[in-house]
């Protein structure tokens, strides 16, 4: 029997490549490449007067300078933006080069091609933009008041407004006996995957066909945004998703100004073209997130049960609007959590200011959200004296109410219904594995010892696997390789090693003998990309169905080699047995071999298919009815909606009494995400997700003055953690399979992220009897609310 | 974030790169270990038109301790560091930690091995960071750096030697060859404690200490440096705010506020000039209650000058007695 | 504002050395005799990526700070980002690419990676494996705090760092069971120099 694979913690496929510096990222492709640098601008909002490339005429080596002057045709309109929605009256995005006007530091103004990227930052240096100031509308308070405008035509900097409710929020909350009302506080950060953006294009003149490698999460969107800016026809265009170094949200984003103008540098040229973003530039002209104002009215009864809760938020969006108002959607639908809220009204407004785009990172809006909802939960355990757990725990859906139905519309359009979940049982097992009950014994121990320590706890549900669709391709080769695709790409989270377990398990075959590619549109055209947390369950369910329409066929071809009924057969490590009687079988090659009949005979396999090598019926045909050649099937996954899973996370925190350093001792993570493919590679996600909600939470803040410059635009000053930084985390979890799919699978990939600053803050307040509103909180910080509250 | 672009010069002795650096003047650098350099000329925020490649000269390489330590503890032994030593070198060395505890006890918190494998504690001093441990340490010894030129030798003391922020007095065409971290005497504890965003990261506030007792236990003398808390490092003398008491009868905490006080620290995205003063005074009492533990230590024959840090800090971690040099 | 640069033939320019004054550089990396001629501002990150094509080593920050580029300069770990080649013509340098056993299977600290799951986008490994590499070499059994000291001057944006720790102390368990000749080339002075597929001998 080939042994199961699907559940099994086996290493990962990919690995040997990626240890040993076989991996391929963008930069490591074509080291002839001509290289690409640009002049952005330093300010955050100005005119363009000038732009004199006279200086860098000389520079030997250079190639090309290209302004927005030289973009013809569609490469001269703004770039798309990407999600429309109706709350999204002004949406703006900027032009691949800029248009006159620049909106943040970063903005590419000038790109400059040349023999190697020193090279073309020395043109750089050399070229003289003259800006006219302007002044910039600067952090959430300025953009809100409305009295600068980022964008002349939007007035209020009020890109988009909405609100949602379900149920009479107002008056359940006018009605309820307890009110309170929190001002919440959350600050920017960002994706900051080790490896930067990157694109490289080569233009064949004889094929009239671009090739472009991007380190992209999206690659078959990017490769019909390219054909479209470029007006060229999509099959005459492939991108191609290479080994990325990580994702976190940032590369979803697309097309950006980089991966449309390094392809029209590669076709004017003639010549391979390649840029790779340095660290300066992703910090500047990448994108951010996180950056929230929230103001929570609750209303509540005296046992803590939610009657009425109301929730604006003002969200900074940055500079212009591709990726159209997500987050603040998956904020205000998400910050629900596992909990009922009574009546919900949930208003947003997504403002403008002049700092650098906001897009989704891991997390997508929920680690507001959260911290919102979290913060509530023990603002209401604080007033009425209770414990926090135990507020919690009264407010959660039971599993018996599931799927349960939140009457809202969620970020794909579709109603915000919890497919399934047992979030009663997540918060038992949490209080087991953090020791809550016993608490209150180590806090005393603690304190004995002047030491002072403090417990957190927050919970999540995170809408997973957002539609509309994946595909997946699986092919049986006539060797037995079974060679898989599926369009969407990969950022490490072993798509090479989970889809080849779903697909080997389907078929029937050792895990060993499947090749999964991804992110590649020359193999798979039709995706939609990996966000969302939707990988596993959108192209796993895919892979799944076409390895079953495989199966099918083999059953069927296998069934005519030995004259057996397909029901009666079994395939089993990688061979196609007649159930119950050993020794009678054909292995998936050979299957694969008699799925295609050939005339010609170029190897020995071969010559077992040609028209010669066996008897055959004369009255069928080669191929029969309505069947294909070859041992080959695509299916495609289109979920209904989403599937939510969730997790509830704990934590204990040390804050030092004089100094305010905060150090985490102990961190526990239980989460449900449904059926688990590989639990070593979730295990990873959750580490992951908790080590950047850590970031958020204590160290990572993108830091802009006044004038709009990020002062902190370096790994020496945007504070990403390091091994001792982060805790051990101790993770447990239930496998509550999702009904919505046929592997039951949720996403895992932001579950990690979402419940930081909220447990966290949680923890610290605990520790110091000191409300926490904002986060991240640094020790100076925690210092100057230790002073403030004392006086 | 790529240099620009510049000639390149590799002389082999003292006197090759003294007579280069006269020939290229103003436009010349010194390339040492290029952990401080090569950043900034990655960012271009410098680009000097000739480097000076100082990593072959022959005879720059020594971390050694010259002069013996009197038995009665009388101090003359100095810990001299040449220009091409990296910091792995000195915190590694077993004669420098014993002679100059301190040494060690700062390097632990220069950035992260790897680093220290390259940087050099000369560069480091030249470099005139105010957050860079070795300025507090070399001002807190009242050590000196040796400068040659072809114009001459000098020696300069700490506290003329560093300037301003990031500014040493080392001309353009001088060369630092060796910097001399005197051993202080046997009945002296030391102790470097600091706080850092992140583990090796530079200190919000780092606080270097020296305390000196007789052979009755009375405090002789104690005295603070500390970086990270104006553009140059600041050397406090506590010894008349502690007061002529014995080692049992400081009140440590009374002499951390004082130090606070008397300092002006600035804000930056990590801390406001409030918290750091504050940090200051804790870091003070922390550092001097190490090292006077550490000087009674000394004359109760214990182990001597344990090379560690006082391990209240989160960022603070020993890496005593791992790996001789 | 176009400006293309182009020949008379009109034919695009294409000056490789940017009009620099090129050095000729030599190392043995991995224990093989390679070398280029660069211009002096070639960062050695930049020199063994692209002069040299091996892309084993990353770049993440280029100031320094995230370890991508962690290379081996006789035996002990340095930044490569912050070097010019130019200073190591001469120098032994030893890669991730050098860090697999002879026979091209994975070396114990990459073994050790696989086993623990300690990668994920597998950016910042090929620093991490140098790191640790060198690391055991002094503390061959290190425990957990160690190991999770040995690796903090590096940045991992996907792992959270926990299977890297248990990586380290994975690695140290097959150093101690492994044979000692299983362990990678360190190409001490004397002993055979091996050279890798594909790669050319130069003479220094
Ligand atoms: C990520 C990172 C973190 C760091 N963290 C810390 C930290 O926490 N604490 C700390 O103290 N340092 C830290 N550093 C800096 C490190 O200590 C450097 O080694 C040191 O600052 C400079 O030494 P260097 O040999 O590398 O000098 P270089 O970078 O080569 O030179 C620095 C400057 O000094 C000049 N110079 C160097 N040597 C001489 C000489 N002999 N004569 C004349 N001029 C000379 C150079 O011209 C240059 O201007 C960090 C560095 C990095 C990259
Ligand atoms: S690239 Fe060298 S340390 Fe980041
Ligand atoms: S595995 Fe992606 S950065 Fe470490």
């Amino acid at each position: 029997m080939t042994t199961r694979s699907l559940g099994e913690p086996i290493a990962r496929r990919e690995d040997p490549r990626l240890l040993t510096g076989q991996g391929r990222y963008v930069d490591d492709i074509g080291h002839d490449a001509l290289e690409v640098a640009f002049v952005r601008s330093p300010h955050a909002h100005a005119r363009i007067v000038d732009i004199d490339v006279m200086g860098a005429l000389d520079v030997d080596g250079l190639v090309a300078i290209y302004t927005y002057e030289d973009l013809q045709g569609r490469m001269a309109e703004p770039l798309p933006v990407l999600i429309p929605h109706p709350a999204l009256t002004h949406g703006r995005t900027p032009c691949a080069l800029a248009d006159g006007e620049v909106n943040h530091v970063g903005e590419p103004v000038v790109m400059v091609v040349a023999t190697d990227r020193y090279v073309a930052e020395d043109a750089c240096d050399r070229i003289v933009v003259q800006y006219e100031a302007l002044p910039p509308v600067v952090g959430i308070e300025a953009a809100r008041a409305g009295e600068l405008l980022v964008h002349d035509d939007v007035p209020g900097n009020v890109s988009a407004h909405m609100v949602q409710e379900a149920g009479d929020a107002a008056s359940a909350i006018a009605d309820a006996p307890n009110v309170l009302e929190l001002d919440l506080e959350i600050e920017r950060s960002a994706s900051t995957p080790l490896e930067g953006k990157g694109v490289h294009a080569r233009w064949d003149p004889d094929d009239q066909s671009l090739r472009v490698y991007t380190s992209t999460q999206a690659s078959t969107s990017v490769r019909a945004a390219v054909a479209a800016k470029l007006e060229l026809p999509v099959d005459r265009v492939e991108v191609i998703a290479p080994d990325v170094g990580g994702g976190f949200g940032v590369k979803i984003v697309h097309p950006w100004p980089e991966e449309i103008l390094v392809p029209m540098a590669a076709i004017r040229l003639g010549r391979e073209v390649k840029w790779t973003e340095d660290r300066r530039e992703h910090f500047v002209s990448s994108a951010h997130e996180r950056g929230q104002l929230q103001h929570v009215r609750v209303g509540f009864d005296d046992d803590g049960r939610l009657r009425g809760l109301d929730v604006t938020v003002w969200h900074d969006n940055g500079a212009y609007t591709p990726y159209g108002i997500i987050v603040p959607i998956i904020t205000t639908t998400q910050l629900l959590g596992p909990y009922k809220p009574g009546a919900y009204r949930a208003e947003f407004f997504s403002l403008y200011t002049n700092t650098l785009i906001v897009t989704p990172y891991r997390g997508a809006g929920r680690p507001q959200g959260c911290f919102a909802m979290e913060r509530t939960m023990d603002a209401i355990a604080a007033h009425l004296g209770l414990d926090r757990v135990t507020v919690r725990e009264r407010n959660l859906i039971r599993p018996d109410e599931m799927p349960y139905d939140q009457g809202l519309v969620f970020q794909d359009g579709r109603p915000l219904i919890y497919d399934s979940g047992d979030y009663p049982a997540t918060m038992e097992k949490l209080k087991k594995l953090v020791g809550w009950e016993e608490f209150e014994e180590y806090r005393a121990t603690a304190r004995a010892e002047g030491r002072r320590v403090g417990i957190g706890v927050a919970c999540y549900v995170e809408g997973t696997g957002v539609g509309p669709y994946e595909g997946g391709f699986v092919k049986v080769e006539t060797d037995g390789t079974v060679v898989v695709a599926t369009g969407l790409t990969t950022q490490g989270q072993g798509h090479q090693t989970v889809f080849a377990q779903v697909v080997a398990d389907e078929l029937g075959v050792p895990v060993e003998r499947v090749v999964v590619t991804t992110g590649d549109t020359r193999r798979f055209g039709y995706a939609v990309g990996t966000f969302a947390s939707r990988a596993a369950v959108m192209s796993g369910n895919a892979v799944a169905l076409a390895a079953r329409k495989v199966r099918e066929k083999a059953l069927r071809v296998a069934g005519e080699a030995l004259e057996a009924d397909p029901r009666d057969l079994e395939i089993d490590d990688g061979e196609v047995r007649v159930k119950g009687i050993p020794g009678l079988s054909v292995p998936l090659s050979t299957v694969a071999v008699l799925s295609n009949p050939l005339r010609y005979a170029f190897d020995d396999e071969a010559k077992r298919a040609t028209q010669f090598a066996s008897p055959a019926d004369p009255d069928k045909t080669p191929v029969a009815d309505g069947e294909e050649p070859g041992l080959e099937g695509t299916g495609y996954y289109s979920p209904p909606r989403s599937t939510f899973a969730n997790g509830m996370h704990a934590a204990i925190v040390e804050t030092d009494p004089d100094t305010a350093e905060i150090s985490i001792l102990r961190y526990c993570v239980v989460h449900d995400c449904g059926t688990l493919i590989n639990p070593r590679i979730v295990e990873g996600q959750i580490h992951g997700g908790v080590a950047q909600g850590v970031g958020g939470a204590l160290y990572e803040r993108m830091v802009y003055d006044d004038a709009g410059q990020l002062v902190n635009a370096s790994f020496m000053d945007f504070l990403m953690p390091y091994s001792t930084e982060v805790p051990t985390i101790e993770a447990d979890h239930l496998q509550t399979p999702s009904p919505l799919n046929p592997l039951g699978i949720k996403g895992a990939g932001e579950a990690g992220v979402i419940p930081g600053a909220a447990v966290l803050a949680s923890a610290i307040e605990d520790a110091e009897g000191i409300r926490i509103r904002r986060m991240p909180i640094s020790p100076s910080e925690l210092h100057h609310l230790r002073e403030a509250t004392a006086e | 974030m790529k240099p620009s672009g510049f000639t390149y010069y590799r002389p082999e002795t003292v006197e090759e790169a003294l007579g280069v650096l006269a020939e290229v003047g103003p436009d010349g650098k010194v390339i040492a270990g290029g952990q401080s350099l090569v950043p900034m000329m990655n960012m271009r925020l410098a680009a000097p038109g000739c480097l000076v490649d100082i990593n072959r000269v022959s005879g720059l390489d020594f971390a050694r301790v010259d002069g013996v330590r009197g038995a009665a503890g009388d101090g003359h032994a100095v810990v001299r560091v040449g220009a091409t030593a990296r910091h792995a070198d000195v915190e590694r060395n077993a004669a420098i930690r014993a002679a100059v505890p301190l040494l060690g006890q700062a390097l632990t918190h220069v950035a992260h091995p790897t680093i220290r494998n390259r940087g050099t504690s000369v560069g480091s001093l030249v470099h005139a960071d105010p957050a860079g441990e070795l300025t507090a340490v070399l001002a807190l010894l009242g050590g000196s750096v040796e400068l040659r030129s072809v114009r001459g030798t000098r020696t300069v003391g700490a506290d003329d030697f560093f300037v301003d922020l990031l500014e040493s007095c080392v001309e353009p065409d001088e060369l630092a060859t060796a910097a001399m971290f005197p051993a202080s005497d046997g009945h002296t504890g030391s102790a470097w404690v600091e706080v850092a965003r992140r583990n090796g990261d530079y200190a919000v506030c780092g606080v270097g200490a020296l305390v000196t007792v007789d052979d009755d236990m009375r405090i002789t003398d104690a005295r603070t440096a500390y970086v990270s808390v104006g553009p140059r490092p600041v050397v406090l003398d506590a010894s008349g705010v502690v007061g002529d008491v014995t080692l049992d009868n400081a009140d440590w905490g009374a002499t951390g506020r004082w130090a606070a006080g008397q300092l002006e620290p600035g804000e930056d995205i990590h801390a406001t000039a409030e918290y750091r003063r504050h940090l200051a005074g804790v870091l003070t009492q922390r550092a001097l209650r190490a090292a006077a533990g550490r000087a009674a230590g000394h004359r109760t024959g214990g182990s001597s000058g344990g090379n560690g840090t006082t391990g209240e800090t989160a960022a603070a971690r020993d890496h005593a007695g791992r790996g001789e040099g | 504002m176009l400006v293309e640069v182009r020949d008379e033939a009109g034919n695009m320019v294409n000056d490789a050395s940017g009009g620099e004054r090129l050095h000729e550089v030599s190392m043995v990396v991995n224990g093989v005799h390679r070398s280029a001629a660069v211009p002096a501002r070639r960062l050695l990150s930049d020199f063994l990526r692209h002069d040299l094509g091996l892309t084993g080593t990353h770049v993440g920050c280029e100031h320094g700070v995230c370890g991508a580029c962690t290379v081996l300069l006789g035996g002990r770990p340095i930044r490569a980002c912050l070097q010019f080649a130019v200073m190591h013509d001469g120098a032994e340098i030893t890669t991730v690419e050098g860090c697999a056993r002879q026979d091209g299977e994975l070396g114990t600290v990459q073994q050790a990676f696989r086993d623990c799951h300690g990668l994920q986008c597998g950016f910042c490994t090929p620093g991490f494996v140098t790191t640790i590499t060198a690391y055991l070499e002094e503390n061959p059994s290190p425990t957990e705090e160690e190991a999770r000291e040995a690796i903090a001057g590096n940045l991992c944006r996907c792992t959270g760092y926990q299977n890297i720790v248990a990586s380290v102390l994975r690695a140290a368990e097959l150093r101690a069971t492994e044979p000692r000749t299983m362990e990678p080339r360190t190409s001490e002075p004397g002993t055979t120099v091996l050279r890798a597929a594909g790669e050319a001998e130069v003479s220094p």
